[in-house]
């Protein structure tokens, strides 16, 4: 029985609405046609005003359709269209109900021009209507819209969904969006102070936006209240900016780490001046973006695992290419530095055009799984979740390296051969092979550090170019030979120069720390962590 | 210490020579053909950009060829790589035009390359067609420059985003590689800006390293000066590599065009087809052509490109039309001089007329300069650009800067009896300097 009746409410219900909305309906469609007639964005701009003062929420799924450039008109019968790229084909959709309307080729339909005033626009539209959305995300992205561009006319519409918001978190975003309204509208003084004060403890880049344009356009105690609220908003920010700095400085540490540690084992262990080394990072990079290729056109579902993939794939190309080089030149160049210098910087030359004729001088798009998309934030703290991940990578590369190089017994091994070579030969140690494997290593991580940075950077046959000297930098500074050297150098590097950053500029910045380093090795030609014993001086 | 480099160096132009080999080596010539020569840099950091070029103007000649050459003559591509090393690009335009004897040269990118290669060609007396938007406070008699001056770019550019439709920008930053082409445009623009009445601390300048790819605390700063409450737009004059990095970074820290738009005057298609353009829908480029642009002239030249090219997916950009405008015009200059000597063909080159890919004619001004539309677009997903403003007529390529106090007194004139590329109309005399 109760189901019955749940039906017989759940149509009748439907009934009402079909035949209240009947009429507006074909109003709607009415001023939907006129889209087929817009001559530019201004006029477009006025249709879609049009749209949003009828106040019908149905008006939401043309307008989404059209700022995301997914609205098509017709030539044949200049009818509107939701439209959705296929294969070959847009298919198109009935732009209030939603239903399947066939499909089209590309060349029959005229894609109604979007362009930034136009999409901000939208945005603010259907950030008033969808502020009665079930889903708590959508009012909070209505309501932070809202904040973003006050109008009087929200505060309405916004006491309205005050009044109705269950969620506290959302409620509070919504009476900061309708402070921000007030403080634009000619409500009195008093609303407007306690708005400043609501709005004074949001505390964000926002807020002091907001708050610094009506410090412009107030007087009296608004004004006032504006300034005090901006002053302490400032204060908290400067707070935020230098834990931004340090983030920033660890982030940059991560990569500089990432790069080097592979650099580490090969120049610092082996002593292999090892100009080659970005070349390895970037046939990483290539071989992600090869195996992502492989993805897209086979398994598109296994996208966000394409990352996790080319890990091990990384590793092995880049080891074998170190294993060729390592066996075909440089086995017969140790311990002549400068040989090995020129042999390795003509590997680097060779490996560079390698690429670049297989794979063209274009870059390569590499993209981001959604785990490595997107930021949060921490306070006023943005932490993007590549530069997160990267860190984390960083570090676990640099645990796994030093468990193998301290407690296996290849990495006995390998410490043995650098330490005193013909002695670990008499113990039976077959040195040749060790220094193959080690150098193999070194390259291996240098091609997961390409996996790493085919997130953040460009992959193009460049790509290793703009790490070698970096790269050579922190393991000098941290000390040649030591892993603990290589960590704490990248990090105080990448902090180093952010501090610098914003004072110095970018290009200022880089020259001083690199001075700094000149000066620091003058002093400890040996690095952060000089690595005592006979190793060293052979 | 010395012997070492005189070492690196021996192993270095050995490496050198035997490219060039390698590269001239496919040019033999039959007796009875014109040369043309091509100077992009095939190897190196700028090889990402000139490749392209050099095979588009590898198609052109074929094109041409397929129509029966020229005064009667196959045309024939001498290609050389300069490696994107400045002295480099001199040395292989001297030999281009003594050894190979080309009848122009089509090349450069940078402005450093076109700056090193200028003295060759004055001296030799040839013809270089420069392909690439550039600073301008620059007019040669041998040099044609068919990519934008600033005037053809960057000012329409910030006119647009001051504009209703371009969001009433009124705070701007001015954000660039450090490098002549950005620190000269960024002058010009922050000049032009103050003389719209933007106050100093509403315009913000900041410059980074060639390559550079941490862009965390350049971007937070951006956003941090976009929080004062006025509308705030970035003028790009990053190049190559970097952006990257720049737009990844612009993406994850969610700084959305409908905010903070940003202008390019260095990214078109072919560095967004490394990236994914989901999150820059929005973010704007001014050039003088998009691949979007439809007119029958321009797909037909990217169905060629894609069939010469053999690849579906590979993007036309700006400087490929610069070349394909740049080449026309000195094929219609040799008919109309009759021969090929390059004196004759640089006095038939002024005045010469031909079409442009977006659906008008750019004719070769007094100046060397060109006629050009200028376009505004947006990027879209799926990483080509809609045009959102278009000059309503062609904009003629000024080259020394109306804002520049250097250089606004200058004029050009390489037409007889003036003949002069810096001529300063305040005291009547050729031989004025500009900027740089």
């Amino acid at each position: 029985m109760k189901i019955f009746r749940a039906i017989g409410l759940t149509l009748l219900f439907l009934l009402t609405t079909l035949s209240s909305s009947g009429a507006a309906e074909a109003d709607l469609r009415a001023i939907i046609a006129k889209f087929a007639t817009a001559a530019d964005f201004s006029e477009t701009g006025a249709i879609v005003r049009e749209l949003t003062a009828t106040g019908d929420p149905a008006v939401e799924r043309p307008l989404a359709a059209l700022a995301e450039g997914n609205l098509y008109v017709r030539a044949a019968d200049s009818m509107v269209f939701v439209g959705k790229e296929g294969s070959d084909s847009i298919q198109l959709f009935d732009p209030l109900s939603g239903e399947a309307a066939g499909e089209a080729s590309a060349d029959d339909l005229t894609q109604i021009g979007v362009n930034n005033t136009l999409r901000r626009t939208i945005r603010d539209a259907l950030g008033t209507l969808t502020l009665g959305s079930k889903d708590p995300t959508v009012r909070i992205a209505a309501a932070d819209t809202m904040f973003k561009t006050p109008d009087a006319a929200n505060i309405e519409p916004l006491d309205a969904a005050i009044a109705s918001e269950t969620v506290a978190s959302v409620k509070a975003l919504l009476e900061q969006a309708r402070g921000a309204s007030i403080l634009v509208s000619d409500k009195p003084d008093t609303d407007k102070l306690a708005a400043i004060a609501l709005i004074g403890a949001r505390g964000d880049r926002d807020a002091l936006s907001l708050l610094t344009s009506v410090e412009a356009n107030a007087s009296g105690a608004v004004k006032e209240a504006a300034t005090a609220a901006i002053a302490g908003i400032n204060s908290t920010l400067a707070l935020w900016d230098a834990g931004q700095n340090i983030w920033y400085g660890i982030s940059l540490g991560s990569v500089l780490l990432l790069a080097a540690i592979g650099l580490a084992i090969t120049f610092g262990v082996m002593g292999v001046i090892n100009m080659a080394h970005g070349e390895m990072v970037m046939l990483g990079a290539y071989t992600t973006f090869v195996v992502q290729q492989v993805i897209r056109t086979s398994f598109p579902g296994l996208f966000d695992w394409s990352l996790v993939i080319a890990l091990p794939l990384a590793f092995l190309v880049a080891a074998l290419v170190g294993l060729a080089i390592e066996r075909g030149i440089i086995r017969f160049l140790y311990g002549r530095p400068l040989e090995t210098l020129l042999a390795t910087w003509g590997v680097s030359l060779i490996l560079q055009q390698a690429v670049r004729t297989i794979f063209g001088p274009t870059n390569q798009e590499v993209g981001n799984p959604s785990w490595m998309s997107g930021s949060f934030d921490i306070g006023q703290l943005a932490i993007t979740w590549n530069r997160l991940w990267i860190l984390v990578f960083a570090l676990a590369v640099f645990g796994v390296l030093l468990y193998v190089m301290k407690r296996t017994p290849w990495g006995l091994q390998m410490r043995a051969v650098t330490a005193n070579r013909r002695m670990a030969a008499s113990m039976g140690i077959k040195t040749p092979w060790v220094d193959a494997l080690t150098f193999a290593l070194g390259s291996g991580i240098a091609g997961i550090a390409g996996v790493a940075l085919s997130q953040i950077d460009n992959v193009s046959p460049n790509l290793g170019r703009g790490y070698i000297i970096d790269s050579f930098m922190v393991v000098v500074f941290g000390g040649v030979g030591n892993l603990w050297g290589t960590l704490v150098g990248a990090f105080s590097l990448g902090i180093v120069n952010k501090f610098l950053e914003p004072y110095a500029g970018a290009v200022l910045g880089k020259i001083v720390v690199l001075v700094l380093i000149i000066l620091f090795i003058q002093k400890r030609p040996r690095g952060l962590f000089a690595l005592k014993g006979r190793a060293v001086e052979a | 210490m010395r012997g070492n480099f005189a070492k690196i160096t021996k192993i270095v132009s050995a490496g050198v020579v035997a490219a060039g080999l390698l590269a001239s080596a496919s040019a033999k010539a039959a007796e009875d053909t014109i040369k043309v020569g091509i100077l992009h840099s095939l190897s190196g950091t700028m090889a990402i950009s000139e490749t392209t070029l050099k095979d588009v103007m590898l198609m052109l000649i074929d094109e041409q060829n397929a129509k029966g050459g020229l005064l009667g003559k196959k045309l024939e591509a001498v290609v050389v790589d300069p490696a994107s090393n400045w002295p480099l690009f001199a040395e292989k335009a001297r030999e281009l035009i003594s050894k190979d004897k080309v009848a122009a040269v089509f090349g450069c990118w940078t402005s450093v390359s076109r700056k090193s290669v200028l003295p060759v060609f004055s001296e030799l007396d040839n013809i270089l067609f420069y392909p690439v938007q550039y600073e301008g406070e620059e007019s040669e008699r041998n040099v044609f420059y068919t990519g934008a001056a600033p005037n053809q770019q960057a000012i329409p550019a910030v006119d647009y985003l001051m504009s209703a439709d371009g969001g009433s920008v009124k705070r701007w930053v001015l954000e660039g590689t450090d490098y002549v082409y950005p620190r000269t445009t960024n002058k010009i623009l922050e000049a032009y800006l103050k003389s719209k009445g933007v106050p100093a601390e509403d315009i913000m300048v900041n410059y980074t390293p060639f390559g550079f790819s941490d862009w965390q605390t350049e971007v937070s700063a951006i956003k941090k000066f976009g929080s004062a409450g006025k509308k705030t737009a970035v003028v790009s004059t990053v190049n190559g590599d970097a952006n990257v990095p720049f737009y990844k970074e612009l993406g994850n820290q969610g700084i959305k065009a409908e905010d903070i738009p940003v202008m390019a005057f260095s990214v078109g298609e072919e560095e967004l087809a490394g990236l994914d353009t989901k999150p820059l829908v929005g973010h704007l480029a001014a050039w003088n052509y998009f691949e979007s642009v439809n007119t029958p002239d321009n797909k037909k030249f990217i169905a060629d490109w894609h069939k010469f090219i053999k690849n579906n997916k590979r993007t036309t950009n700006d400087p490929m039309e610069a070349h394909y405008i740049g080449f026309n015009m000195w094929v219609k200059a040799v008919q109309k001089a009759g021969t090929t000597d390059p004196d004759k063909v640089i006095d038939a080159m002024v005045g010469v007329s031909v079409p442009n890919l977006t659906g008008g004619y750019s004719t070769m001004m007094p100046n060397h300069h060109i006629t050009k539309p200028v376009l505004i677009g947006e990027i879209q997903a799926n990483g080509q650009f809609q045009t959102v403003s278009k000059t309503p007529g062609l904009v003629m390529g000024d080259e020394w800067s109306d804002y520049l106090p250097d250089s606004k007194d200058l004029i050009s004139d390489w037409r007889a009896p003036l003949s002069c590329g810096n001529f300063n109309v305040k005291t009547g005399k050729c031989g004025g300097k500009g900027t740089n």
